[in-house]
């Protein structure tokens, strides 16, 4: 569709817990420079599509390239080394390490550029700079959300994962929040983020994905699915 | 004042319980770290500790028959660490690795299990029966006898005393410096705040979890020693016998707490010695005969009133 | 033929003592398979059942309190209730605890419970133990016995000494064997009633799902108490009975934890928790695995000794028994790992939420 190079791309993914099967045959890929979002209903499979790319949950069948290699059944640190990170929704920062801690633990896979990616983030977040010395539990929960993408940003990220990064969060940090994920992505990181805020996750994305029980219901640029009569009633209509 | 009631009170109480509270210390810091990070209680941990006290001994006499003179035990103890170490993984490997998925208590029946294996494996090999493991009576350590005598306040402290307290303060400070300033150590800190945002950090979790068992088995070998050192004498039970006190200062300082479990240990260790204390009147508080019994009443109580310890630890 | 009864009489104390060992796995698997609670203090409980019996139903004795020579089917009723109560106590404080906790928490409390029975020499004679402790059937041939109620009924001293003396010495042992196992079975009767009543049915759900039963009004909490309590009552039991086939008790070597506690603990887990014909079938098998290794290390060590003449083997027979115990839980690790829901698997009582 576009000249830009793809980074990552599901197709076909089967999975679920134990017996029960979750995502029926999943569909979506995230290009260089892009934000995607996918957004659905409540069990609709949207975080389980992160945990099926991180190699957390079984995989029955499909495919996860990330930069035209397979990585189903790669362990997990073998994923993140790969340069996918991924920042959990909740339990998200390790409440008792002091944020320049949580920061190093993100760069466990890397250590050797722990010292270069740390002068990036305080850049990046100058708040958590402040705060470097206090434990991330004692943050609020809009700066722990910060420690949490910054820790995830300590490797040498090609896709930025986040599973519903504003949940919980007041529409004043949630503003501050998608901004920060505009200055990431514009620092050259693609990013795929699950959210519930639909309206404005699909303002700051360049294309969108909505899962219904575990399947691909709608596909298009973020105005369109803004737009969209159907979805809006879906989604959008009721969270006004 | 400290004629009639600081010299006996310091000296046959408070240095004792301060020992006692050492070793319960050491103990307590590998229950609380596999707590933490692996999160089972491991009912083996206090045969490590028995099994490096049979294994210094072991050396120690062979130092004698080679050398022809006793090392001290605190050089004797240096293979004992590496082996006990050595054992420690490989129980790990081969009794807990399989059940890393499975429900919690699976792997708390099979640290059950490895108990009693190993304590049978000791017994079999060294026999059931108390061995000696230093002769000869402790003298009071005489620097600090005639340093605090001139300040009129006669510290009786035998020098087995002085190296197992100071020796804990060493280890401790170690502990401390490896908890907060190292790589291995801080990620042992963030497994134990939670294992699953460790695993998708990428942290390996296999490494942090073998980190555990050195550090783990270490304190074990140094308290089975110094326990070996303060009793003079060393036999198969004694792990198990120290198992209570040593969950019991775990769970007081709060579980997955280092530095809790220190306290809880020191705490445990003084109230131990201090029960048989004559508090009120001229007998003891508490018969020695239930000295034991100590430990667990402080569990218990805790268990009921404070589940997460002093130190607010996690409560399972 | 004198060794054949002597084959005879060896089957029939592993029968004995197997059957106190059944006694004391189906107690656990109503706290462990029926309830989920880690009991590791079987040995204190035992020991509680051992020494109310034995202080109710010995003869007068100088060296602790009574005995108060009650008849022996009291004592065993006693056994029975007072380890209940005890169990009561500690129940209503320990069972919120995580299994861990009870766990470390009960082995506490069976360690305490010893140190009382070691420490309290006025009540209990201390470390030098209870003796003479009547066994049920044998004791009749006591003269204290034969010579009150009921038995005085039927005859006088004489005529009762005279039949006792005219019947082999043994006569007492199928009877003693054969009175365990009807315990085993009656209290297996009941268990299986209870396991497939609602309440074992409510148990169940308790386990499977606590917030589901809890949300749903179970009174959760108090199924468990009565599960531990019943558990421990049966223990209490089979520890009246152990002081009876052993006649003797002390507090340390008797109710040695690791032959006491974790023995039952690999009999139900190899047989099957949950399931009460598991419990008793493990509990058997174990034992007589148990009792096996001892004749068989015996009597390689025997072998040994004889080639290599002139060898000390009083050692190795000293320490051939804590070399079982580690086959034994060689044994725990095997069906963890291999069977971990042992021989006989639970089989679940028709679902159905009343």
């Amino acid at each position: 569709m576009t000249s830009q190079s793809e980074i990552m791309s599901v197709s076909n993914l089967f999975a679920g817990y134990g017996e029960t099967e979750i995502l029926h045959g999943i569909n979506l890929n995230v290009n260089d420079g892009e934000i995607v979002c996918v957004i659905g209903p409540n069990g609709a499979g949207k975080s389980t599509v992160l945990k099926a790319i991180l190699g957390q949950i079984n995989i029955r069948d499909g495919s996860i390239n990330l930069a035209d290699q397979d990585i189903v059944n790669t362990p997990t640190t073998e994923i993140i080394k790969k340069g996918i990170s991924y920042v959990p929704q909740t339990n998200n920062v390790f409440v008792s390490l002091t944020v320049e801690e949580n920061l190093e633990m993100g760069a466990w896979v890397n250590p050797e550029y722990t010292q270069k990616k740390l002068r990036e983030m305080y850049e990046l977040f100058p708040d958590l700079s402040e705060k470097r010395k206090q434990p991330a539990g004692s943050l609020s929960g809009g700066q722990r959300q910060m420690v949490a993408m910054a820790k995830a940003l300590m490797v040498n990220a090609k896709i930025l994962l986040l599973d519903e990064p504003t949940a919980g969060l007041s529409p004043k940090y949630r503003s501050e929040i998608f901004s920060t994920i505009k200055t990431i992505n514009n620092n050259g990181v693609p990013i795929l983020m699950v959210e519930q805020n639909a309206k404005q996750a699909l303002g700051v994305s360049d294309r969108g994905y909505i899962l219904v029980d575990g399947a691909n219901r709608h596909t298009g640029s973020g105005i369109d699915l803004i737009n969209d009569k159907e979805v809006a009633r879906m989604f959008l209509g009721s969270r006004e | 004042m400290w004629d009639s009631f600081g010299f006996e009170f310091v000296n046959y109480y408070f240095v004792p319980g301060l020992v006692l509270g050492c070793i319960y210390a050491l103990g307590a810091i590998g229950i609380t770290l596999t707590f933490g990070i692996l999160r089972f209680a491991n009912f083996a941990h206090g045969e490590i500790m028995m099994t490096g006290a049979f294994l210094t001994w072991t050396f120690l006499e062979l130092s004698k028959l080679i050398f022809g003179f006793y090392f001290h035990p605190l050089i004797a103890c240096i293979p004992s660490i590496f082996i006990a170490i050595a054992i420690a993984l490989s129980v790990d490997r081969f009794f807990y690795k399989p059940f890393r998925d499975s429900p919690t208590i699976m792997i708390v029946m099979a640290s059950f299990g490895m108990m009693l294996i190993i304590r049978s494996l000791v017994q079999v090999i060294w026999g059931p029966n108390q061995i000696t493991f230093v002769k000869g009576i402790a003298k009071p350590n005489g620097i600090l006898r005639d340093l605090s005598g001139s300040f009129d306040m006669m510290l009786l402290v035998p020098s087995k005393h002085v190296f197992i307290i100071l020796g804990t303060v060493i280890i401790m400070l170690a502990f401390n410096y490896m908890l907060t300033k190292t790589r291995i150590g801080k990620a042992m800190r963030a497994v134990s705040d939670s294992p699953d945002l460790a695993k998708v950090t990428g942290i390996d979790v296999e490494q942090v979890i073998r980190a555990t068992w050195y550090v783990g088995g270490f304190c074990a070998v140094m308290a089975g020693v110094f326990m070996a050192m303060d009793t003079q004498f060393i036999m198969s039970t004694m792990g198990f016998r120290m198992l209570l006190p040593m969950f019991a200062a775990a769970i007081l300082g709060g579980i997955g707490r280092p530095f809790g479990a220190v306290l809880g240990g020191l705490v445990i260790g003084f109230a131990e010695e201090l029960s048989a204390y004559p508090w009120f009147g001229n007998g003891p508080l508490l018969s020695p005969g239930y000295k034991s019994g100590v430990a667990f009443s402080i569990l218990v109580v805790m268990l009921i009133f404070r589940p997460s310890g002093i130190l607010k630890g996690r409560v399972f | 033929m004198d060794a054949l009864i002597g084959y005879f009489l060896y089957f029939l104390s592993l029968l004995s003592v197997g059957g106190i060992y059944a006694l004391l796995a189906l107690g656990l698997n109503v706290n462990w398979g029926f309830a989920g609670l880690f009991n590791a203090g079987i040995a204190g409980f035992a020991a509680v059942g051992a020494y109310t019996f034995s202080l109710l139903t010995t003869a007068e004795s100088t060296f602790h309190y009574g005995g108060l020579g009650l008849p022996v089917v009291i004592g065993e009723i006693a056994a029975f209730l007072i380890a209940g109560i005890i169990a009561a106590v500690i129940g209503i404080i320990c069972i919120r605890l995580r299994a861990d906790y009870l766990a470390i928490a009960t082995i506490g409390i069976a360690e305490i419970i010893k140190l009382i029975f070691k420490n309290e020499v006025e009540l209990t004679n201390g470390p030098r133990g209870i003796s003479k402790i009547p066994r049920t059937w044998e004791h009749f041939s006591e003269a204290r016995y034969f010579s009150s109620q009921p038995l005085s009924w039927f005859g006088d001293s004489q005529s009762w000494q005279a039949f006792f003396d005219s019947l082999v010495n043994w006569w007492w042992q199928p009877l003693f064997a054969m009175t365990i196992l009807f315990f085993v079975f009656v209290v297996y009767i009941m268990l299986e009633k209870a396991r497939l009543s609602p309440w074992g049915r409510m148990m169940t759900a308790i386990r499977e799902n606590e917030v589901a039963a809890r949300a749903a009004g179970k009174n959760v909490t108090k199924r468990r108490v009565e599960a531990f309590i019943i558990g421990t009552m049966i223990m209490g039991l089979a520890g009246a009975l152990l002081a009876q086939h052993l006649r003797f008790i002390e507090p340390t070597h008797t109710f040695d934890p690791s032959k006491m506690t974790f023995l039952v603990w690999v009999m139900l887990i190899a047989g099957g928790s949950g399931n009460n014909r598991g419990a008793i079938f493990g509990a058997f098998l174990i034992w007589f695995v148990w009792s096996a290794s001892e004749l068989f290390l015996n009597g390689f060590i025997d072998i040994i000794g004889n080639i290599f003449n002139g060898m000390d083997i009083s050692m190795l027979k000293n320490r051939s028994g804590y070399l079982r115990m580690l086959l034994i839980g060689l044994v725990l690790q095997f069906v963890l790992q291999k069977y971990p829901k042992g021989i006989l698997p639970e089989r679940r009582p028709a679902a159905s939420g009343e």
